[in-house]
């Protein structure tokens, strides 16, 4: 049934440090919405749980993209558009900028928030293997200060994670120096636009040259909607590193895939056909990446 | 252009506990409505404002009927908190037209034959519009990208893209 929007309290208090304050006054019980994409669908449905909502949507504390030479900054209530719009973004972090080409439509891209993204936790969410692959950090704000933690360990199971009750994600950080390697990201869907991923892969990694010339080296390798959480497939990484790219290492590394991975049967798909697929695509991205060190 | 909003003006009195005030400007016209704070701009529109050209489809941010510009920026007016738009410029299909003109959009929707129940045609050109006021020069793939979030179920695309097509070569001259 649809929800009574008189039963539901939302604010906005209009600067970071007084939504901070807010959720450290109560804790635990206001729910921060950006751009609403994921909110607003279960309160239409009469399915959000939560009576108090504080707007954290075009808040300036949370805004901006700033590149630094060592690494760019996301402000988390930076939306899809402005992250596949950003060039440093489209020229450096392919995978990113993909995932946000693929997500929603164009109007959800513009409201759909990174920060809400990885809050939203959906192990399905397209953006969060491409930040498993370039190791991003969230910077995490609170009225007790900032602490910067790794992405990778965020989300702990279903819709978990390691973000406390008076904690709002801030800034999402990515270190450059990715212009050498090989990125590769593939969403398999019903269609890219609105439809929920089946599987989704982002990975990187590069050739090394020199006395190993041709071997794997820095590879990454993450895969969304194949476990309770988005995935980085660190034993095929430790297999394939230091090798060169052959049948023999494919089949190893597309075992090691359906070792690593846990998909279910649900509405958009089945456990066998997600299976099959990330084995495939993980097979795609090394003969690419093993193609890449050929003569054109 | 003036937008009533005596019909829920009887509600007035212990149903308004809750509601805020609620400042912005629509098709540049400066409104104020009292409303719940986590009411849909969609319903916002439509049942306060009286402008029932903003359909609602599915109601999940799925489907673009409910198309809005919001500073310029399309949104699914079903996924907006009404609070969200406190002093937005919002342009919704009734304020598309060219005082009794229809604009160079609507008008190749009409020639091409790029609406036939009507329900996502106001979603359909908004996000048209959109697009070309990032883009001025579509190509079909832009064109087929910017009007992936909105669905309809039975004029057809391929009238929809021509008139979109239409439009754009109408406003670059060519």
């Amino acid at each position: 049934m649809r929800s009574d929007p008189a039963d539901y309290e939302l604010i906005a208090p209009g600067t970071l440090q007084a939504v901070v304050a807010l959720l450290a006054d109560e804790p635990g019980k206001w729910v921060p919405i950006a751009g609403g994409t994921d909110l607003m669908v279960l309160y239409a449905a009469g399915k959000l749980p939560a009576r108090k909502l504080v707007s954290i949507w075009n808040l300036a504390g949370l805004r901006g993209i700033e590149v630094s030479p060592d690494e760019i900054t996301i402000g988390a209530g930076c939306t899809y558009t402005e992250l596949r719009e950003h060039d440093v973004i489209a020229r450096e972090f392919p995978l990113l900028a993909s995932a946000a080409r693929w997500t929603g439509g164009i109007a959800n891209q513009n409201r759909g928030t990174l920060g809400g993204n990885i809050v939203n936790a959906s192990p399905a969410a397209d953006s969060l293997p491409a930040l498993l692959a370039y190791e991003a950090e969230l910077i995490l704000v609170s009225v007790r200060g900032e602490r910067r933690v790794p992405y990778v360990g965020f989300h702990t199971g279903y819709k978990k994670m390691r973000l406390a009750p008076d904690e709002l994600i801030r800034a999402i950080c990515l270190r450059r120096g990715f212009s050498g390697h090989l990125h590769y990201s593939r969403k398999v869907g019903a269609r890219n636009a609105q439809a929920i991923s089946k599987v989704c892969v982002a990975a990187l990694g590069r050739l090394g040259g020199g006395a190993t010339g041709g071997v794997i080296e820095d590879v990454r390798i993450a895969l969304g909607s194949v476990a309770p959480v988005p995935l980085r497939l660190t034993e095929v990484e430790r297999i394939v590193s230091g090798k060169s790219v052959d049948e023999e290492l494919v089949q190893l590394a597309t075992k090691a895939v359906a070792a690593a991975i846990q998909p279910i049967d649900d509405i958009r798909s089945t456990a066998r056909y997600r299976a099959a697929v990330a084995g495939n695509l993980v097979a795609e991205f090394l003969e690419q990446l093993g193609d890449s060190g050929k003569p054109a | 252009m003036s937008y009533s909003s005596e019909g829920r003006s009887k509600d007035r009195g212990k149903d308004d506990r809750g509601k805020c005030a609620l400042s912005l400007a629509i098709n540049g016209n400066p409104q104020t409505v009292r409303v719940f704070p986590m009411e849909r701009l969609l319903d916002v529109l439509r049942n306060e404002l009286g402008l029932t050209g903003t359909k609602e489809g599915c109601g999940e941010g799925e489907c673009g009927s409910c198309s809005v510009l919001m500073d310029g920026k399309l949104v699914n007016s079903c996924l907006v908190p009404a609070l969200q738009a406190a002093s937005a410029n919002l342009t919704t299909i009734e304020g598309i037209a060219e005082g009794s003109q229809l604009n160079a959009m609507q008008a190749a929707f009409l020639e091409c034959g790029g609406a036939q129940c009507g329900i996502c045609t106001p979603g359909m050109i908004l996000s048209a519009s959109h697009l070309l006021s990032k883009k001025t020069d579509p190509t079909l793939d832009d064109i087929r990208e910017a009007l992936a979030g909105n669905l309809c179920r039975c004029t057809g695309y391929m009238q929809i893209f021509e008139a979109v097509v239409q439009a754009a070569r109408r406003r670059t001259g060519v």
